[in-house]
C-alpha cells in the first residue's frame, strides 16, 4: 500500500507524529480549546475525553478517506459534518452505556466534539486527500497529541486542585487543596502556563542552534 | 430568586456562568477575534443575533424531535439546521440591508461553527427551558460573549504598548488575561442566591 | 456512481447528484446512530435505573424496592416500572413489601447553579428522613460540603415536616440556621463556608415541600401500602 503510486504522501513516521509535537492541536495550533479548559478539572476526564475524540477523528478520518471520490466537492464540508456528528453521536450513547457518572461530568461537552475544529481541519485538510490507512494513522497521532495535552492539564489541575491524582489521593489529609484549579480561572492558567513552559523551550533551543551554528562558521 | 425566573437565566448566562469565562464556549473567536474593540463589538453583535435566531431553530427541532421520539437524531439535525439558517440569515441581510451586512457580514460564516452556538442548543435542551427561557438565556449567552470580549479587546489595546517579556507574547499572556477576567467573574457567583 | 462521476470534471455538476450524494450519507449515518443507539438504550435504561434506585434507597432508609408515582394537582398515579423518566415521586418499599416513604425532588438556585437535591419524607412521624445531593455545580472544596458533611447530613435524620391543621402548607416552613444555633426541630444547622449552598437546600426543601407535601397527603389513598415481594423470603 505504501507503494501505491496515487500516493500523494508515504505512510512513514511523520504521518504518525506530526499530531503529538510538530503540530500537537493544543499546545501549538490552539484548537479545539473549548473541551480542553472545561473538562480537564480532573485526569479521569481528561483521559475520557481524550479518547474519545480519538475515536471520532479515526472513524471520521477512515469514512472521509473511504468516501473521499465519492464526495462531491460542492458538498464536501456538509458532507464531513453529517459524518463527524455521526461518530459523536455514537460515542455520546457508549458513554452514556459505560458510566453515567461519567457522563455527568463530561456534560454536553460530548455532543460539542461535532465543533471541535481539530476533527473538522484534519477531514478536510488530511482525509479527504490521503488513503484509509495514512488518514487513520495521522488521526491517531492527532488523537494522542490531544490526550496527551488534556492530560497534561487534568494531570496538574487535579493533584493541585484535589491532592488526587486519577482519584488516587497523593498527599497526606492536612494537605490543602488549592481549589483554585479546579475553578475556571484556573483552567485558563494552567494552559498559559503550559504555553509559556513550551516557548521557553523553544526559544532555548533556538538560541542553541544559533549558538551551534556561529560556533561551525567561526572554525 | 425562583430558580427558573427569566432574570435568573439570563444573570445566570450573563456573568454568573459566563459563556466564555466560566464555560469555556467560544473560545477561538474570544482570542482571535478580541484585539480591536470596534471589531469585538461587531461581533458579539453577530452573535447575539445568531444566538437568538439558532436558539429559536433549535427549540422548534426538538419539539418535533420530541413529539416523534426521535431524540437520537437530535445533535445531527441541530448542527445542519443552524449552520443552514445562519447561511439563510447572511443571505437575507445581504439583500435587505447592506449597512447592516458591512458590519456583521465577515463574522457571520465564522459563527457557524463557534461552539457557543451549538452548546447555547445543547443547553437549553439539556435544561429543558421553555421558549421565553430559551430567548432570555440566548440574549443572556450573548451578551456574556459581548462583554468578556469586550473586556479582553481593552486589555490588549493596552497591552499593545507594554512591554512584556518576549516569551509570554501571543497566546500564554491572552490566557493569563483571560484567567484573571475569569477570577474577577467568579466574584458574581452567588448573586440573587438565598 | 453519479458522484464519482462529477468529481472528475472541473465543471459544475447538476444539483441531482449533489443532492443524491447528500442523502446517501446522510442515509448512512442515519442507520448508524440508530443501530448504535439500538445497541446502546438497554445499558443505559440500567444505568438510569440503578442510580435512581441508589438516590431513592439512599434518602429513604431500609427501602429494598422502589415504585414510580406521578403527582400533580390532579392526583396521583402509578406508573409501570420502567417509566421512571416520567416519574416525580418515587414510593420505596422494605424488603417485607411494607410502605417506608416518599422520594421527591427539590431545586433551588446555589452559589454557582442550581442545586437538585432528592429527599425521603415519612409518613409515620411526619418528617424528612434523608436527603441526597442530585446535581450541584458548587465550589469544591466549600459549597460541595453539602454532600459529604456528617453534621450537616445529620440534620436530615429526622427534620420536621408537619403540615398544619388545614393540611395546606408546612406548619413550620424549614429554614436554614447559622452552625450551632439550631433550636426547633425544623430547622437546618448550616455551615460555616458553605452558607450561601446549605440555605439554598433549605430553601429546595421548603419550596418542595411545601408544594408537595399537601398533595401528597390529599391522595394518599391512591398510595399502595403494601405490595407483593417477588422474591420472598425463605
Amino acid at each position: 500500500m505504501v507503494n501505491d503510486p496515487r500516493l500523494p504522501e508515504p505512510l512513514s513516521w511523520d504521518t504518525f507524529q506530526q499530531g503529538l509535537w510538530k503540530e500537537n492541536p493544543v499546545f501549538v495550533m490552539l484548537l479545539g480549546l473549548c473541551p480542553v479548559l472545561a473538562v480537564t478539572n480532573n485526569a479521569m476526564n481528561a483521559l475520557a475525553m481524550g479518547l474519545a475524540t480519538t475515536f471520532v477523528l479515526i472513524c471520521s478520518g477512515v469514512l472521509v478517506s473511504l468516501l473521499r471520490k465519492v464526495i462531491p466537492k460542492q458538498v464536501r464540508i456538509a458532507s464531513y459534518i453529517i459524518i463527524i456528528a455521526t461518530f459523536v453521536t455514537i460515542v455520546d450513547y457508549a458513554i452514556q452505556a459505560i458510566s453515567l457518572d461519567l457522563y455527568k461530568a463530561l456534560g454536553a461537552f460530548i455532543q460539542l466534539i461535532v465543533v471541535n475544529c481539530i476533527i473538522l481541519g484534519r477531514a478536510e485538510a488530511y482525509a479527504s486527500k490521503n488513503t484509509i490507512v495514512n488518514a487513520s494513522v495521522n488521526a491517531l497521532g492527532m488523537g494522542v497529541g490531544f490526550t496527551f495535552a488534556l492530560l497534561c492539564l487534568g494531570g496538574v489541575r487535579e493533584v493541585f486542585g484535589s491532592g488526587s491524582l486519577f482519584g488516587f489521593s497523593l498527599f497526606a489529609p492536612s494537605f490543602q487543596p488549592w481549589s483554585i484549579f479546579v475553578l475556571p480561572p484556573g483552567g485558563f492558567f494552567v494552559l498559559a502556563f503550559w504555553l509559556f513552559l513550551f516557548s521557553v523551550i523553544k526559544e532555548r533551543r533556538k538560541a542553541a542552534a544559533q549558538l551551534k551554528q556561529e560556533a561551525g562558521n567561526a572554525s | 430568586m425562583q430558580a427558573d425566573s427569566l432574570t435568573f437565566i439570563f444573570l445566570n448566562a450573563f456573568i454568573i456562568n459566563n459563556f466564555v469565562l466560566a464555560m469555556f464556549l467560544g473560545l477561538c473567536p474570544f482570542l482571535g477575534v478580541s484585539a480591536k474593540l470596534k471589531t469585538a463589538w461587531n461581533m458579539g453583535l453577530a452573535v447575539i443575533f445568531v444566538m437568538l435566531v439558532s436558539s429559536t431553530c433549535a427549540y422548534a427541532i426538538n419539539t418535533l424531535l420530541v413529539r416523534y421520539n426521535l431524540e437520537f437524531l437530535r445533535l445531527i439535525c441541530y448542527i445542519a439546521v443552524i449552520a443552514s439558517s445562519v447561511q439563510l440569515v447572511e443571505m437575507a441581510i445581504k439583500k435587505l440591508s447592506p449597512a447592516l451586512f458591512r458590519m456583521l457580514g465577515i463574522f457571520l460564516p465564522l459563527i457557524t461553527t463557534n461552539c457557543a452556538i451549538l452548546g447555547l442548543a445543547l443547553f437549553q435542551t439539556n435544561r429543558e427551558y421553555n421558549f421565553t427561557q430559551c430567548l432570555a438565556f440566548s440574549v443572556g449567552a450573548g451578551a456574556g460573549f459581548t462583554l468578556a470580549l469586550m473586556l479582553m479587546a481593552g486589555l490588549r489595546e493596552k497591552l499593545e504598548l507594554a512591554d512584556v517579556p518576549d516569551v509570554t507574547k501571543g497566546a500564554a499572556l491572552s490566557l493569563t488575561l483571560a484567567g484573571l477576567l475569569s477570577l474577577a467573574f467568579m466574584g458574581f457567583a452567588g448573586l440573587g442566591g438565598q | 456512481m453519479s458522484g464519482q462521476e462529477t468529481s472528475k470534471q472541473p465543471a459544475r455538476p447538476r444539483s441531482s447528484s449533489l443532492i443524491i450524494a447528500l442523502t446517501a450519507i446522510s442515509m448512512t449515518s442515519g442507520l448508524l446512530v440508530v443501530l448504535a443507539f439500538q445497541l446502546t438504550l438497554p445499558r443505559i435504561n440500567l444505568n438510569k435505573q440503578r442510580a435512581l434506585e441508589r438516590a431513592v434507597f439512599t434518602v429513604l432508609p431500609e427501602s429494598t424496592v422502589r415504585k414510580n408515582y406521578y403527582l400533580d394537582t390532579d392526583g396521583l398515579t402509578l406508573l409501570p416500572d420502567d417509566s421512571f423518566a416520567q416519574a416525580n415521586v418515587y414510593a420505596g418499599y422494605n424488603d417485607q413489601g411494607t410502605f417506608t416513604g416518599m422520594a421527591i425532588e427539590g431545586s433551588a438556585r446555589g452559589y454557582q447553579d442550581i442545586v437538585k437535591v432528592l429527599y425521603g419524607y415519612s409518613f409515620e412521624n411526619q418528617s424528612i428522613v434523608g436527603m441526597t445531593v442530585l446535581q450541584s455545580s458548587e465550589t469544591p472544596g466549600l459549597g460541595d460540603k453539602v454532600e459529604t458533611d456528617p453534621e450537616f447530613l445529620a440534620n436530615f435524620i429526622q427534620l420536621d415536616a408537619r403540615l398544619n391543621d388545614a393540611s395546606s402548607a408546612l406548619a413550620n416552613p424549614i429554614v436554614t440556621v447559622k452552625r450551632g444555633k439550631k433550636i426547633h426541630p425544623w430547622q437546618i444547622d448550616g455551615i460555616s463556608g458553605a452558607t450561601v449552598t446549605s440555605k439554598a437546600i433549605g430553601a429546595a426543601l421548603r419550596d418542595s415541600a411545601g408544594q408537595m407535601l399537601p398533595l401528597l397527603v390529599k391522595y394518599e389513598s391512591s398510595l399502595e401500602r403494601t405490595i407483593p415481594i417477588s422474591k420472598g423470603h425463605e
